[in-house]
């Protein structure tokens, strides 16, 4: 099931080279390919010459923020006697995202091998993966591949000979986007609710267990020992000639209406109307991509046209009016309603709202009671304005940024796509206030 | 997090605390030392928390109030924090389900490649009929689950700890015959 597609000729392989190859499941097979030799190499060398390195690459977080991995790597001040932890997103939910599924299904053993690197590099002797409960089977594969590396000797107390320690841990998440989030996250691992941290303080002050902490994406993690082996300037080639910030390969999950649906490797800069058209091969037979959603739930909607001229890295989607946050692109054909598919992404936000903030749980079941009222064709000339200050005041406003993306939503669809909410409203009187009638 | 506008529908499963059965212990003998084990990697108690709530719901098929206190005691928490924990969670029963636990994703990646007809067709070949409720014979409870992760392959389906890829209403009774 699953099974990855042929690879595209324009595909650059270099995270998903083993996807679909069972044998490079297993410890041995992995050594075979290559796997394990960065970890060896690294535990033998001094943690901030591997910060470096990365920091040289141009890495940046493949969880959502770009932000770039080596810095983070050393906010973690080494040697001050406390307990690191690395901690490894593996929650992901965010809708049009399963990328990291994919990693952890077919190279286990990759994944592993970028923990317990990150995890020496920033003083850390445990790292705990935060895999999503619903992910059953990656959560099969990655147990049993670390109890295969720590049998093997690959990671535990003397990692690879080394004298080091570094542990590597699966822990199973139980049902909650939020816990995505990197201080939600680290809570529950706590044993507690996955509501968001106020920062300050930031992980890397204070985090998992209240020590120093860094948390990075399963694909940031696994991309780092191919930059140890290859260096620094192979990585920092696969980019724009004329954009630096944007560097190496990157997997882009496209789902939704499209021919081919699946995991992609492309590098840094590919244009992205060639890669839905050819590479993915377009709408479905019969029909026109209407819209499409780059980076995943979070990030503005934008039209077909906007979207055929844009190019794949951070910078190229920003300047494309919208972001390439995961890289986890829904596409919707022209048979699709925006506002139906905005109110179910709103119904999504308000399901997900750990509720801590009011503008966040308030705002997002509103944005959805109005966006459900328009598409049942209650709704009226107010409700479009309506929806937009509720945005406004969701925006900035809240601990996390989940009330964002749900105002995000609705706001770019609003720009691209009102024509489609206006026709919807059939009714332009003001909603009456109710009156309580003396009797 | 249950609250505001449902995805899983306003239905509820019928309560019930185990079948009038005293309440049999979870953490004893094997399953004991397998949480003990597991707390070892933790530098607090605390940390054991949602583990040892997955191995209660896979050794009873639920959540119980029993299950909650008894993990209290064990982790040295009170039995309302648990609770505050387990409502927190999407993935605890915290009432028993049909046999057949069928959860199926419907935001819009798969929205909008038809995951509603593959919803209507659980609902009607289980005869559950509605969202939350088991059916008659106690075999299949069906939900909607917000995206499980695996977009790009529309519709999926999880029965039980099973993750089903690319279900579509025409499958569905072939789906249902592996879980009859
Ligand atoms: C609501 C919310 C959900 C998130 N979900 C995920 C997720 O599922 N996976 C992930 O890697 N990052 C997620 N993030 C981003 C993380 O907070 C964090 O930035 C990221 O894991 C850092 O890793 P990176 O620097 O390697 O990208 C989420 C953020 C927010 C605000
Ligand atoms: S913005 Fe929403 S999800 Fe984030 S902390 Fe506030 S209430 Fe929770
Ligand atoms: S939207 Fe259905 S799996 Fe992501």
């Amino acid at each position: 099931m699953g099974f990855p597609h042929t690879p595209h000729p324009r595909e650059t392989q270099v995270l998903s080279t083993h996807f679909g190859d069972a044998d490079a499941r297993s410890v041995d097979g992995w050594k075979k390919r290559g796997g394990y030799q960065a970890l060896a190499n690294a535990l033998g060398t001094d943690p901030v010459a591997i910060q470096n390195v990365v920091k040289e690459s141009g890495l940046r977080g493949r969880g959502g923020a770009g932000f770039p991995t080596g810095l983070k790597w050393s906010f973690m001040k080494l040697g001050d006697g406390k307990p690191h932890y690395l901690c490894c997103n593996a929650d992901e939910s965010e809708p049009g995202t399963f990328k990291d599924r994919e990693i952890m299904r077919w190279t286990p053993h990759a994944l592993i091998e970028g923990c317990a690197i990150g995890a020496y590099a920033i003083g850390a002797e445990d790292c705990f993966i935060y895999i999503r409960g619903e992910f059953t089977e990656p959560l099969q594969v990655m147990e049993r591949a670390c109890a295969d590396a720590r049998a093997a000797g690959v990671i535990g107390k003397n990692a690879m000979g080394s004298g080091k320690t570094v542990n590597v841990w699966v822990h199973k998440g139980a049902g909650a986007y939020i816990c995505g989030e990197e201080t939600a996250l680290m809570n529950s691992i706590e044993g507690k609710r996955g509501n968001p941290r106020i920062k300050p303080p930031f992980p890397a002050v204070a985090g998992l267990f209240g020590k120093p902490t860094t948390i990075n994406n399963v694909e940031t993690l696994t991309a780092v020992p191919h930059i140890l082996n290859r260096g620094a300037d192979w990585y920092k080639k696969m980019s724009r000639p004329d954009n630096p910030k944007s560097t190496g390969t990157k997997l882009w999950s496209v789902c939704g209406n499209i021919a081919r649906p699946g995991n992609y490797e492309v590098e840094m800069g590919f244009p992205f109307g060639e890669f839905l058209q050819d590479v993915c091969g377009g709408a479905p037979k019969g029909r026109k991509i209407k819209a499409v959603i780059p980076g995943g739930s979070s990030v503005p909607v934008i039209p077909w046209e906007q979207a055929a001229a844009a190019v794949m890295d951070y910078e190229g989607m920003v300047a494309a009016g919208t972001m390439l946050g995961s890289a986890g692109c829904i596409v919707m054909d022209d048979a699709q309603s925006i506002p139906r598919q905005a109110a179910r992404l709103a119904r999504f936000y308000a399901h997900e709202s750990c509720a801590q903030c009011t503008q966040c749980r308030e705002g997002t079941a509103w944005t959805t009671k109005i966006l459900e009222r328009i598409c049942a064709g209650d709704g009226t000339a107010e409700d479009l304005d309506t929806l937009l200050s509720i945005g406004d005041n969701m925006t900035g406003k809240t601990i996390c940024v989940l009330s964002d993306s749900c105002a995000t939503v609705v706001s770019s669809a609003l720009q691209y796509f009102r024509p489609e909410f206006e026709a919807l409203i059939k009714r332009t009187t003001i909603h009456a206030v109710p009156q309580v009638v003396a009797r | 997090m249950s609250h505001g506008p449902s995805a899983s529908g306003g239905a509820t499963i019928k309560a019930g605390h185990h079948g009038g059965e005293p309440y049999t212990p979870v953490f004893v003998g094997e399953m004991k030392a397998r949480l003990e084990d597991l707390l070892g990697r933790y530098p607090t108690r605390q940390a054991g928390l949602l583990p040892a709530l997955w191995m209660v719901q896979e050794a009873r098929g639920w959540v119980s109030e029993e299950g909650m206190a008894e993990v209290a005691t064990v982790l040295g928490v009170t039995p309302a924090y648990v609770k505050g924990v387990v409502t927190f969670y999407t993935m605890y029963h915290q009432h028993p389900v049909g046999k057949y636990f069928i959860q199926v994703c419907t935001t819009s990646p798969c929205h909008v490649c038809g995951a509603e007809d593959v919803v209507k067709a659980f609902l009607e070949k289980t005869g559950c009929g509605e969202l939350g409720v088991t059916s008659a014979d106690g075999r299949y409870t069906v939900i909607e689950v917000e995206c499980l992760g695996a977009c790009g392959f529309a519709t999926p389906v999880m029965v039980n700890a099973d993750f089903l890829e690319s279900v579509t209403p025409e499958t569905v009774p072939e789906v249902l015959k592996r879980y009859a």
